[in-house]
């Protein structure tokens, strides 16, 4: 009988999702397991070199005031620092950074290594055990079993992933790595709702080979903000992007090649997101436009790889050549690795609760592109909210929700829970009705007393907290001048008695959700028994499972009539 | 803490009393504005209520319950006025002009009743029947609303609305990446202002309820111009006279007349006079300036220089010699046919081109609601260079224009900004 390893929770994917997840689980004082197919790529960013931006920049803000790996992992990595948005208001002004990959994945090594209760277990997991209908823990490719309450599935487009490029296929969740096919299988076997999404990645280029000469350059920002209050240290040296852009000879040969190209022969099932759309899908839907923007970003200190950003595309591999060497600068540039579309499973998240649990199978949280989201920051945040949550379940302590009012993390967790994904989901500001509220620098102030009850900071972070709200009740107290606190701090009150009429506004408009977020509702077959439901109301409610009759408000389609009904019920119940 | 909310308590007016309810934490404050002061609990003490312009709009007794001890559990108000549809929507008017205070949503106060447990479970469990049926009737409402002119304008306003917001979001989410180049240097303001210049006529024009019951016809001028003479030549003469309808005072009479397919509301409204010392002329002045601002179509017998503006110009005793009809419209005669003829030609007339513009167009007071929600929005967005600001305001006209279509006013936006714009990398 071989030894059976015992955890709180198993975290199974190591990219940005499973690695918050693993570590905020910990944090929270679980025995962790994250398991990877490699050790050595965990923590790699699989995509672009940015991190943060419009939307995304609250999110890694948000991760960091709870104490996530992201924000700091981005500075240990940053070669280059952009405040988006910087004439606008704070609310929408989004911090990004690019990272030197090499880096940056050293730096969650790193922070994972010095997180307690964590180990990292290399290995392919290929099932979800079960025992008395419950999840038990999973089953690796060697046969081991490790054990757990709560397994967090963080395999972003491993699940199911499939490879196109011109008319070549291949499994695979990234160029050269196995995609998780048995686990997939799994799934769909649960009965689970599955389906297919698609995104795509740009070819790499030979930094050496692009004649930077004659393009304009875009520098980082001087001023010496972090992704991270807590970073400490002087930045990396900075290295400026570059920007070019497609022509009419670009766009003739991606026509050209379009034949081949599996987004438009049918071969891609799956929905792609529209705000990332494919060179191709591009060229073909504002076939107007006389070229489109490339910026050129380095991946690395000293890593030659550049990144050009805005060319994502499944086209042949001879098309992506011909077309880069159109561009002005990239006449003489080298491929390095094409570009291509990868499609792969998705769990349709209406079938999760706001813990990110899925209600069919208990103890058994997703988080990531899984979910239908994109994006390394969307990742990291459902991460950490699976991750804490996870803990929570199997050590007995108090879930851990964000509401629409907290955070941007809350938003985009509603809205996956509630209306599901039609496309892969990104996070943008306009998603938020508290905008106003939820800025990018005031995330530690929304955050710190629910991080508090959570447990789920360090020492070294409650201290730098303690001392900054310190700074921030004497700063609204006018005990002390602008000048004598941290200069955000300074600029965070300004900006909070600018909107402070709107403000208060949306409280009274908070106010409401959440009394209404404390009324109950029944799930499942219970809906059935309320008096005043129409079928397409219970059909409706059944499918998102609102757990409140606030959450029941948000779900389209449901109307007033079947509130109230839903309401009665509730106070019948009480 | 909750909204004050009133309505109407009482079966539909006309009736000889109508008791119009207030219940919440404003209700005594309601009871103040309206009255003067709030009458001791549980006191009927009979009061003149006036608008906040200090105009009388009715003796009518006030009774003050406060709670928890009421039909509702909250503070209560009941104002016990003179059933005359003028009256009752007169006094919703100056209630609803009263900061903290709006109109009931249909079974509200019965909610409320049970919020606070003031009826049992029992009583509660027919609730949710009644609801329903209420929405079946919405539903198909809705459905014809969706269908119809008033639901292809919300719609083109939605889409108009969607177009604006996604051009300001373009901005705030994407300009700084500089691949939105068709929207930098967007101005919202123009779009928003012609958006608002539509809200604001089709606000103005009359809303369903109201042309249902009969365009409004009052007949107006000074003291002894022959407007009774004209207002019994125009009710009386014709056949299709439903019912005399005695006005809620000596001095407004009110008729309704169906003639050629057309409802009307005629009003004689007491002369205009001078000032006086009679305090019964003086209330049946300020009623007869009540009626005339309420008016789709206001006959003004006197000096046409005096004539408000947009009223029809009648010369009366058009059968008296010597009768200068000079600057009229139209000389009249109780005594000769064909003048009364040709003014129900000019009215037909003019009341057609409400009903046809307005009658497809026309909005439900549910609709108007929304709209008007949405214009106060939009107009605060027209205020500010903000763009964070407009864009918010922009999210919360969106809003109840998406809910008349049943729509998710984000996803709406959304669908606009890249359906127009080619964004991210």
């Amino acid at each position: 009988m071989f030894h059976v390893k015992q955890f709180d929770v198993i975290v199974v994917g190591g990219g940005h999702a499973g690695t918050e997840a693993a570590a905020a689980a910990a944090r929270r004082g679980a025995r962790v397991a994250l398991v990877s197919q490699s050790r050595a790529q965990i923590g790699t960013m699989s995509c672009n070199p940015s991190i943060g931006g419009l939307g995304k920049g609250h999110l890694v803000r948000e991760v960091d005031a709870l104490d996530g790996l992201m924000a700091r992992a981005a500075d240990a990595g940053a070669i280059h620092y952009r405040m988006l948005n910087r004439s606008k208001g704070l609310a929408v002004q989004g911090p990004r950074i690019q990272a030197d990959r090499r880096r940056y994945r050293a730096a969650i090594h790193q922070l994972l290594a010095a997180t307690p209760n964590l180990s990292i277990i290399e290995g392919e997991a290929v099932a979800l055990t079960l025992a008395s209908g419950r999840l038990s823990g999973v089953r690796l490719r060697d046969d081991t079993t490790i054990a757990a309450p709560a397994v967090v599935l963080a395999t972003g487009t491993f699940l199911g992933g499939r490879i196109y490029r011109g008319s070549e296929r291949e499994d695979g969740g990234r160029v050269g790595e196995r995609p998780a096919l048995e686990l997939g299988v799994q799934l769909r076997a649960l009965d689970l709702p599955m389906r297919r999404l698609k995104t795509g990645t740009p070819p790499r280029l030979d930094g050496r080979t692009i004649d930077w000469a004659r393009l304009s350059p875009q520098r980082s920002d001087d001023e010496p903000w972090r992704m991270s209050p807590m970073t400490r240290g002087p930045r990396l040296p900075q290295l400026a992007c570059a920007v070019t852009r497609t022509n009419m000879a670009t766009h003739d040969i991606i026509r050209a090649g379009l034949d081949n190209s599996p987004l438009f022969s049918g071969a891609i099932e799956g929905q792609g997101p529209r705000y990332c759309p494919s060179i191709e899908d591009k060229v073909h839907r504002f076939g107007d436009r006389d070229g489109h923007q490339i910026f050129l970003e380095p991946e690395g200190l000293d890593d030659k790889t550049v990144y050009p950003n805005g060319i994502s595309t499944s086209l042949a591999t001879d098309v992506q050549h011909a077309m880069v060497r159109s561009v002005e600068g990239l006449e003489r540039a080298v491929i390095t690795v094409p570009g291509y579309a990868v499609e792969y499973d998705h769990l349709d998240p209406r079938a999760l609760d706001h813990r990110l649990a899925l209600t069919a199978l208990p103890g058994l949280f997703c988080a990531g592109q899984i979910n239908g989201t994109t994006g390394y920051e969307e990742a990291a945040a459902q991460g950490l909210i699976a991750g804490l949550n996870a803990a929570a379940l199997a050590r007995d302590d108090a879930p851990v929700i964000l509401d629409r009012a907290s955070a941007y993390i809350g938003v985009m967790i509603d809205d996956l829970v509630l209306q599901g994904v039609s496309e892969p989901y990104r996070m943008l500001t306009a998603r938020a009705e508290y905008r106003l509220a939820l800025r990018a620098d005031n995330a530690e102030t929304r955050l710190s007393a629910i991080g508090e009850a959570a447990n789920c900071i360090s020492d070294e972070r409650r201290a730098h907290i303690a001392r900054r709200m310190a700074q921030r009740d004497d700063l609204r107290a006018s005990r002390v001048a602008p000048s004598a606190v941290d200069a955000d701090i300074a600029r965070e009150i300004e900006e909070d008695a600018r909107y402070a009429p709107y403000l208060a506004r949306q409280a009274e408009e908070i106010d409401r959700m959440r009394r209404d977020g404390a009324i109950a509702i029944p799930t499942g077959a219970a809906l059935h028994a309320i008096a005043g439901l129409s079928n397409e109301m219970i059909e409706r409610l059944t499918t998102a499972a609102p757990a409140t009759l606030d959450e029941a408000s948000r779900v389209r389609g449901v109307t007033p009539a079947a509130l109230a009904a839903l309401w009665l019920h509730a106070r019948k119940s009480a | 803490m909750s909204d004050t909310i009133f309505a109407l308590s009482s079966g539909r007016p006309p009736a000889a009393i109508a008791v119009v309810r207030v219940s919440g934490p404003a209700a005594c404050g309601a009871a103040q504005a309206l009255a003067g002061r709030c009458p001791p609990p549980r006191h009927a003490s009979l009061r003149t209520l006036r608008d906040a312009a200090g105009a009388a709009l009715d003796r009518a007794l006030v009774i003050y319950f406060p709670g928890p001890a009421t039909a509702t559990g909250e503070d209560l108000v009941e104002l016990h006025c003179h059933g005359g549809r003028a009256v009752v929507a007169a006094v919703e008017r100056a209630l609803a002009a009263v900061p903290g205070l709006r109109h009931a949503r249909p079974g509200e106060f019965t909610r409320r009743a049970l919020e606070n447990g003031r009826i049992d479970l029992a009583q509660a469990q027919g609730l949710a029947d009644l609801l329903e049926a209420e929405t079946e009737a919405q539903h198909r409402t809705a459905l014809a609303a969706a269908e119809g002119a008033v639901g292809r304008a919300v719609g083109g306003w939605l889409d108009r609305l969607s177009a604006i917001a996604a051009q300001v979001e373009a901005q705030l989410d994407f300009a700084d990446e500089a691949d939105v180049e068709d929207a930098g240097g967007y101005d919202p303001a123009p779009a928003i202002a012609a958006l608002l210049a539509e809200w604001r006529a089709t606000l103005a024009a009359p809303s369903v309820e109201r042309l249902r019951d009969g365009v409004r016809v009052v007949i107006a001028g000074p003291p002894n111009a022959g407007k009774s003479s004209l207002f019994n030549a125009l009710a009386d003469r014709d056949a299709a006279i439903v019912t005399p309808i005695a006005g809620t005072t000596r001095d407004v009479l009110e008729a309704a007349v169906m003639r050629d397919g057309i409802p009307y509301r005629l009003t004689d409204t007491a002369g205009l006079a001078e000032a006086t010392d009679d305090e019964v002329e003086r209330i049946g002045i300020d009623r007869a300036a009540t009626a005339m601002a309420g008016a789709d179509i206001l006959l003004w017998m006197g000096a046409p220089v005096e004539a408000p503006a947009g009223a029809v110009i009648l010369a009366g005793k058009a059968d008296l010699p010597g009768a200068d009809h000079t600057g009229a419209d139209l000389a009249v005669s109780a005594r000769l046919p064909h003048t009364i003829a040709a003014l129900w030609a000019l009215l037909a007339d003019r009341a057609g081109a409400m009903l046809t513009i307005d009658g497809d167009m026309a909005l439900r007071q549910t609709q108007r609601d929304r709209l008007a929600e949405a214009a106060a929005a939009l107009d605060l967005a027209r205020r500010t260079t903000d763009l964070l600001i407009v864009a918010e305001q922009l999210r919360v006209a969106t809003r109840p224009l998406a809910a008349l279509l049943g729509k998710d006013a984000t996803e709406a936006m959304l669908d606009a900004l890249f359906g127009r714009f080619c964004l991210g990398k």
